[in-house]
């Protein structure tokens, strides 16, 4: 099997969609070589950057038959399109009665690491999962990357692609036939009996790390990636947890009202899985501040493997 | 071109059909019967029938907060448009939307939208797939004197001027945004001017008279149907009525001023005109306004007698199913 890196699985899956759908078109504030060679510049356009406008074009081109792919580039962006996103694409297939189908996908990258501060270092994904209308996939893997875009770009809903720019050089194997990876179905990256550790993006590899460490302790962890965040397979992570009796969460995102609060909640209202738990969630996440640029600074606020031990370790510790 | 008469009474009847419509939507919404908030179009019907009748059927446009007679002027159904704003299952968002999100995808009428200037990015991706299909079509986007002075309205024509979209920018210009005096709020006393920054054809009309509004139209519609790109009209009318229809509001306008455009009435204006032509009698007239009357108390019956949706519907239609 080839082994490609993420950002190229990204690019694979745009292309080979981009061939076999004609009403597919490309929007974003440049216009790649590969891209305009490949499908000419009627389907591959630069747009201004105008990034309010030209989401609100992918909303009505969506409406009116095609199936827009759209760059914000980072997903800080897209808050400047933020009418388009909230008021427009998350309600306008509900608010006219479901009478027109909206299948548009959007790509941008997230997370930190790149000392780039506080304005392009986000991860605000929970800001979505809090809007009725857009699904939103999150891979970790080069496969999963091709597999879960390829989905998203066929789905006829508005889907967002957070892209983590920790992982864009990662290679991983990918299949060179075909394949769709479904939204809404959580893969579990490794099987363990004492805690259940769902982590997110970036952090499943670090999560990977922390097992490995644990293990030569006689901690087994299982660690499960949601992979998209809306649809979120609760029935996998619930699963889990009623397996393991403990849960730890790492994100890069900031704990308050985020991701990982959300899934700590798909844990504790089901009653059954509740009963299970042998000692209180744990979140391991980045710290509640905007990021800063100096690299000690940043390597504070972000968790890593380190972090992910200590919370797993503060679990077992507590029951 | 000239009209034939059959369609310059099709005019007539589809003005008459808005302010007949959205008087009826006054009354039942201060009975209690239509909730929320209604704003209503009337003084300005020239300007939706006007542009519409200069479109073909598939073509596009997209609305604003006071979009009742754009819908109209598209062909959507009075009874489906009535069940909208009495909240039925029956109406065109099955009740979802109300009188501020109607929206026909079927006849082009891609939405009313309670974001001023929100729908004119959107409008814009409707013209970039009627570029991208190459058979002609053409997109509308209407929005009000407000809407020109935000981002999306400046960022979205650029792009169309840049790709030669085939866009018509309709403004109206009803001299108030809101409540607030638009001159006081525009550094330019016509939008039509701000046309030059894109190097598209900006012209002013007046918005009170229908064909006036139709010739420019149809100027700018076979200019963007010949892939020169999109135009901007400024349409100059006058909104009758308050910026809603919410008893008490605030209203900052001259009572002498309103006084003044009610004079002007497009709908009288046309009808008076289409008499002195002899396309028109009085008796013709009443009978018209009469049978619209009556069209709109069958939509009304027709919404009366719709189900409310099922509570549990709240749940359905968030997304598509694939």
């Amino acid at each position: 099997m080839q082994k490609i890196s993420y950002a190229q699985a990204g690019s694979d899956a745009l292309i080979e969609e981009m061939k076999r759908d004609p009403t597919t078109f490309h929007l974003a504030t440049s216009a790649a070589d590969e891209l305009v060679n490949e499908f000419g510049s009627e389907r591959v356009r630069a747009t201004p950057i105008a990034e309010g406008a030209f989401t609100g074009i992918a909303i009505g081109a969506a409406g009116s038959g095609y199936r827009p792919i759209i760059n914000w580039g980072m997903i800080t962006f897209s808050f400047v399109a933020m009418d388009q996103i909230v008021n427009q694409a998350a309600k306008i297939h509900y608010m006219f009665g479901g009478q027109a189908k909206f299948p548009i996908t959007f790509r941008a990258s997230v997370g930190g690491g790149r000392r780039v501060a506080a304005q392009h270092s986000q991860s605000p994904y929970s800001m979505f999962m809090n809007l009725a209308g857009l699904k939103m996939i999150l891979p970790s893997t080069p496969y999963d990357m091709k597999g879960l875009l390829k989905s998203a770009i066929r789905d006829d809903n508005p889907v967002i692609s957070f892209e983590s720019n920790r992982l864009m050089g990662v290679e991983g194997e990918v299949p060179e036939e075909d394949y769709t990876v479904p939204l809404g179905v959580a893969d579990t990256k490794r099987e363990g009996s004492d805690v259940t550790l769902v982590a997110l993006a970036w952090l499943v590899h670090e999560g990977l790390a922390a097992a490995e460490t644990l293990e030569k302790e006689g901690v087994s962890v299982e660690v499960i990636d949601p992979r998209s965040l809306v649809p979120l397979d609760e029935a996998a992570i619930r699963a889990s947890v009623q397996k393991t009796g403990r849960l730890v969460i790492a994100d890069e995102a900031g704990p308050t009202a985020g991701a990982s609060a959300e899934i700590i909640t798909v844990v504790t209202e089901d009653s059954e899985t509740f009963a299970k738990l042998k000692a209180p969630p744990k979140r391991v996440c980045a710290l509640h501040v905007p990021i800063p640029y100096s690299p000690g600074l940043e390597d504070h606020v972000f968790p890593d493997r380190d972090n992910i031990i200590a919370g797993i370790r503060e679990v077992l510790d507590a029951g | 071109m000239t009209l034939t008469t059959e369609k310059q009474l099709e005019m007539l009847r589809s003005m008459q059909t808005i302010r007949r419509f959205e008087e009826r939507a006054s009354d039942d919404y201060q009975a209690g019967a239509i909730y929320g908030v209604v704003h209503c179009y009337i003084g300005e019907e020239a300007v939706a029938v006007g542009i519409c009748a200069a479109l073909n059927a598939d073509d596009q446009i997209i609305s604003t907060h006071r979009g009742h007679g754009h819908c109209l002027a598209k062909g959507a159904d009075l009874n489906r448009m009535m069940a909208e704003l009495y909240g039925r299952q029956t109406g065109y968002c099955k009740g979802k939307g109300g009188s501020m999100h109607i929206a026909d995808f079927s006849i082009g009428m891609l939405g009313a939208n309670g974001i001023v200037a929100g729908g004119i990015p959107i409008v814009t991706g409707a013209g970039l797939a009627a570029q991208l299909e190459g058979k002609g079509r053409v997109a509308v986007s209407f929005f009000g004197d407000g809407a020109s002075n935000a981002g999306p309205f400046h960022e979205s024509i650029n792009i169309a001027a840049t790709w030669k979209l085939p866009m018509l920018y309709v403004c109206e210009n009803n001299l108030y945004s809101a409540g607030t005096i638009a001159a006081d709020t525009l550094a330019l006393s016509d939008v039509a001017a701000r046309a030059a920054g894109y190097g598209i054809p900006g012209v002013v009309v007046d918005g009170n008279d229908v064909m006036a509004v139709y010739e420019a139209a149809e100027a700018a519609v076979n200019r963007a149907r010949a892939g020169q790109g999109p135009s901007l009209i400024e349409c100059k009318t006058y909104r009758w009525r308050g910026h809603t229809e919410r008893p008490g509001q605030e209203d900052p306008r001259p009572k002498e001023e309103i006084e003044e455009w009610r004079q002007r009435d497009p709908i009288n204006r046309f009808a008076t005109s289409l008499m002195e032509h002899g396309l028109l009698t009085e008796e013709a007239w009443q009978k018209m306004d009469a049978e619209i009357l009556a069209a709109i108390e069958d939509a009304v019956k027709f919404s009366e007698e719709s189900p409310f949706p099922e509570p549990e519907a709240a749940l359905e239609d968030i997304f598509a199913e694939s």
